[in-house]
């Protein structure tokens, strides 16, 4: 099976656009020709489009191509914890509708745990077909072996064609050893979710580099074909009471369920800061906000409008608040319905944590700051007499 | 400029300017302002080995000179000359020991040094006796097997934290200049005391106290070469370390003129940036070359004093007196650029000015530095 | 203790712009960087070595230009270094990745941890550290903030949650995937790059790993790339002029749907 890719060296004219097209470095100009190295291709086709003379020619070779008929239907690994379902499982229930319908299969979820019966009614009302459901002590807290173990004999048995998972702490550990498991791809971190369905192929789609590009991804030849996606991205699934799913219960012996690792507590800290990365409004603060006591009116404008702290790099190198409250690059990257940045810049890395937020608003005393390129709102003030203003207004809004 | 430095020479400036810019620059400011001594930059100094790039490999050092030495020296002060003493000033007491000193004594103390584990701190300044050292007034009375000292030694770097001293004082007043030896004193040994912090104008970072010693009983093995050879280890002892005070200078000046710099160009006034007047761009032309020519002597001065030239007391001098006056003109001038920011104490390039004040006084002030070059002329000239 | 840190050498994704004209990634003078969080994975292996004894072996596949990765991680504390290179892991997605590092884990013998770092911040995936241990078929805990105790084959960890964090115990050999929390990576130190310098790298082929040919690169690679684009630039919005006080209220306005 072999897949190949030639510059045509009559057609190249050393024009070097494919060189800056490839996200990879793969391709340098020699005597005024290019030349892929073939250490770095990865045979994403960037070149090809790109090239005006048509002097790239690449053959992809798609291997035998398996036989994947007899895997049908798209599963949501909808994850508990605390016996409560998390609201990504809503998300990509509400996803996988989508997807199901355009391939005329059904939406499955799948839930493990320990005394979670009661759960079936709720995922029945977001949509579900079909509930796969293993109620095992073992399963009370996420462990890997017995999850793994147990995703992995659920999916020999029924087949699916998809699965979702939520690109949590837990999904993100469970989905990447299922997937070497059964030696299915996984996507990580899908922005976007489509089918072929021509091809009967999910299109992922995921920013990589920081969020600097994306690509498009598919699983042709291996199934499940199995994704991840981030918090927010996806609208939840609406609530009909009314709908009713096929339920599957099963159990498995109990060598299944052994664990090698084992949960001797599980530490919840509460700080009186909303969990940022939930969070759908966020204020934050950056150098430009002076002292590190000025996070007093950045907390103020939050409580009022019941949202999250953030924080850029910075502030938290200066020791002027804890690292959990960084957004950026090397800290959270979130996504609210709101952010209103204050007194920051809008360096790059900061930018990658937040730019899928949906209204940015941005106040800085400089005009050129590069934040103002992305803010759907901008004032150029300062920071320590905008912000309290805009508290009194929304306090006034808010009715508070 | 490229001063031809080579692979380990390299690579010690790559990482001393990554210290300085990554951990020194962020907290130089609140250091200033606290007076704190900052032992966590001496920790991240020692855990990348720097202490040792002067120090001989067998004591456990890198096994470089005087130049790897003005490298890290101008390097960290580039982000603050207060802290970048805390390694400079280790130098300073050190050089008696790897100079003048016996097999047995560079073994039991370099080791230490080069590791970082230990600072050290040289004593010869007194109340009454600064440019005119030969006044010392501290005795050292032998008795038996030790040496007894006694006297005050004043405005001392890093005394206090230092755990080894290097100190000149008297053991035959009728001797004169031969009349003064050196010791190495070990904190901790009895009779060793120290003054409180002083409040200096700058490098408020640095340590500067007295050094009190009653009745300080140590051990005649202590004694660096022999009696009456005080003051040669000391003025060897500043041949080697001026050059480390004239990269210390040109490191602050290097700051200042690198702020002032990125400051004219994002200041805009009458429409422009202050960078396309050409007053400013004067200005700007003149510290450029002035710090460029101070640098290219402390490195010929460091490489000089590293090839085992005899004599290097002029050259030293020399350039020891040129880049500290350079580096107090370009850090005025470069407040000035800042205007009234300039004077703010919230901008950085105050704090350079006050800082680049000290290199001209310490280590033999200018004035001597220029007696002492005067003289070297004037014995060469009748060599002719 | 025998600890094997994987590594992956990463263009430096602060320095990766997008040329406006062209629309596509700039990638003059991007300068090659260990990935972040292996940084925290090197610096927490070089603890383990200091707090229990043993050896650090540092891994990573890549091209050859990696080797300068490894030497950066002997000159941190590493005491040897594999690389992992070959044309035949062109295209290599997750799944082959790992495959190929646990294939050649397994050539370097016995271990008692792995470390990785959480995620590498060009793919940012966060699979291959899993992928490595579900390969070798040893436990994994992800996301670990703060290693414990480890005593005779057991460790303690915290693994951090969204709410806060798990203890959780787990048997050696194991695998674990750091996170930032973890602690402060140390800066270089001179001996340690001169070790680097001097040090030689060993360096493994497909072949040398024994790994089937079949499970490398593009063929061994489940997920396929189709497309590689440009999203769409975020484009600014307006600029709210005038006094502070009507600024805001007319900012609350605007918003007064979203804040409700």
């Amino acid at each position: 099976m072999a897949s190949s890719i030639t510059i045509l060296l009559d057609k190249c004219t050393g024009c070097t656009l494919c060189v800056k097209k490839c996200p990879f470095g793969a391709i340098h100009m020699a005597n005024k020709k290019a030349v892929i190295d073939m250490a770095k291709c990865t045979f994403c086709g960037a070149c090809v489009e790109i090239c005006k003379f048509k002097a790239i020619e690449m053959n992809k070779e798609a291997g035998q191509k398996r036989d994947l008929s007899a895997y049908k239907d798209v599963w949501v690994f909808c994850e508990q914890k605390k016996g409560v379902i998390q609201s990504i499982s809503f998300e990509l229930l509400g996803e996988g509708k989508i997807l199901a319908k355009k391939l005329g299969v059904k939406l499955c979820a799948v839930i493990l745990g320990s005394g979670i019966e009661s759960k079936i009614e709720e995922l029945s009302s977001r949509g579900a077909d079909k509930i796969y459901i293993v109620d095992h002590p073992a399963l009370k807290s996420y462990q890997d072996d017995p999850y793994t173990e147990v995703l992995v004999k659920l999916v020999f048995e029924y087949k699916p064609e998809i699965i979702l998972c939520g690109a949590t702490v837990i999904g993100r550990s469970l989905v990447s050893r299922v997937a070497v498991k059964i030696d299915a791809g996984l996507t990580a971190d899908c922005t976007g979710l489509d089918i072929d369905e021509k091809e009967r192929l999910l299109l992922q789609t995921r920013p990589a580099f920081g969020g600097n590009i994306m690509a498009t991804i598919i699983t042709p030849n291996h199934r499940p074909q199995m994704a991840t996606v981030r918090h927010k991205v996806m609208k939840e699934a609406v609530i009909h009471k009314a709908h009713k799913a096929e339920v599957i219960r099963k159990s498995y012996a109990e060598d299944v369920m052994r664990s090698r690792t084992t949960l001797l507590d599980i530490v919840e800290e509460i700080e009186e800061t909303v969990n940022l990365a939930e969070a759908d409004i966020i204020v934050s603060g950056g150098r430009g906000i002076g002292a590190p006591e000025n996070f007093g009116i950045i907390k103020e404008l939050a409580k009022v409008l019941n949202g999250a702290v953030g924080a850029s790099r910075a502030t938290v190198d200066a020791d002027w608040i804890p690292y959990s409250h960084q957004v950026g690059q090397t800290g959270k990257t979130v996504c609210p319905k709101l952010y209103i940045a204050c007194g920051i810049s809008g360096q790059i890395q900061h930018l990658i944590g937040m730019q899928s937020s949906k209204i940015i608003v941005a106040i800085n005393k400089d005009p050129d700051a590069p934040i103002f390129k992305i803010a759907t709102y901008g004032i150029v003030g300062d920071v320590l007499q905008v912000v309290p203003a805009l508290t009194k207004e929304f306090k006034r809004v808010l009715k508070k | 400029m490229d001063y031809l430095l080579n692979e380990q020479q390299t690579m010690v400036r790559d990482l001393a300017k990554k210290i300085a810019d990554e951990k020194i620059a962020p907290v130089a400011a609140h250091y200033d302002e606290t007076e704190e001594f900052a032992w966590p930059i001496m920790k991240i100094l020692a855990d990348s080995d720097l202490f040792g790039v002067y120090i001989p490999e067998e004591y456990g050092g890198l096994g470089g000179g005087v130049v790897d030495m003005c490298v890290v020296t101008e390097e960290l002060s580039r982000a603050c000359g207060g802290i970048a003493l805390g390694f400079a000033g280790t130098g300073l007491g050190t050089f008696p020991i790897l100079l003048h000193g016996s097999d047995e004594q560079k073994k039991r103390f370099l080791p230490d040094i080069a590791k970082g584990k230990k600072l050290a701190a040289f004593c010869i300044t007194e109340a009454e006796a600064g440019s005119d050292a030969g006044s010392i007034k501290t005795t050292a009375r032998k008795e038996g097997d030790h040496y007894i000292l006694n006297g005050t030694k004043q405005w001392i770097t890093n005394a206090g934290e230092a755990e080894i001293y290097t100190v000149i004082a008297i053991t035959d007043k009728t001797k004169g200049a031969r009349g003064a030896s050196a010791f190495i004193v070990e904190k901790g040994t009895k009779g060793i005391d120290f003054g409180k912090k002083e409040k200096k104008l700058g490098i408020r970072a640095s340590a500067t106290r007295e050094v009190i010693f009653t009745d300080c009983k140590i051990p005649a093995a202590n004694l660096i070469s022999k009696e009456g050879m005080g003051f040669i280890v000391a003025m060897k002892t500043f041949d080697s370390s001026r050059p480390g005070v004239a990269a210390q200078a040109v490191g602050i000046a290097q700051g200042a003129l690198d702020h002032a710099v990125k400051y004219a160009r994002t200041r805009i006034q009458f429409g422009q940036p202050i960078s396309s007047f050409q007053g400013v761009q004067h200005m700007l032309a003149d510290m450029g070359t002035q710090v460029e020519a101070a640098r290219a002597l402390v490195y010929a001065t460091a490489r000089m004093v590293d090839s085992g030239a005899k004599s290097v007391a002029k050259e030293s001098a020399m350039a020891k007196m040129f880049a500290s006056d350079v580096a107090m003109k370009v850090t005025t001038d470069a407040v000035q650029i800042f205007g009234g920011y300039g004077y703010m104490r919230e901008y950085p390039v105050e704090k350079y000015m006050r800082d680049a004040k000290i290199t001209q006084i310490y280590e033999g002030t200018n004035q001597i530095q220029r007696n002492v070059i005067a003289a070297n002329m004037i014995k060469e000239s009748l060599k002719k | 203790m025998n600890i094997i840190v994987c590594i992956k050498q990463v263009p430096n994704t602060t320095d990766v712009k997008i040329d406006p004209v062209t629309n596509t990634l700039i990638r003059e003078g991007v300068e090659s960087v260990i990935n972040p969080f292996d940084a925290y994975a090197i610096e927490e292996s070089v603890r383990l070595k200091e707090r229990f004894g043993g050896k650090v072996t540092v891994i990573t596949m890549g091209p050859p230009q990696a080797e300068n990765a490894l030497k950066e991680a002997i000159s941190l504390g590493c005491d040897e270094g594999i690389l992992v290179s070959d044309r035949k892991f062109a295209g290599s997605d997750t799944w082959a990745t790992s495959y190929t590092l646990a294939t050649a884990i397994k050539k370097i013998g016995s271990f008692d941890i792995i470390i990785c770092g959480k995620q590498a911040s060009d793919g940012d995936t966060a699979q291959v550290g899993p992928g490595i241990s579900t390969h070798l078929d040893i436990p994994q805990v992800t996301y670990v903030k703060k290693i414990e105790d480890i005593s005779v084959n057991v460790a303690k960890v915290e693994r951090m949650t969204e709410e806060g964090y798990d203890i959780v115990q787990t048997p050696l050999p194991c695998l674990f995937t750091v996170v930032k929390e973890i602690n402060t990576p140390r800066l270089p130190s001179l001996k340690g790059m001169m070790r680097a310098k001097s040090a030689k790298i060993i360096k493994w082929t497909a072949d040398d790993i024994e790994a089937d040919p079949k499970s490398l690169g593009l063929d061994g690679s489940p997920t396929r790339v189709v497309k590689i684009f440009s999203p769409t630039p975020r484009k600014g919005g307006e600029m709210l002029q005038g006094e502070i006080g009507d600024v805001a209220k007319e900012l609350a306005e605007l918003l007064k749907d979203v804040v409700i």
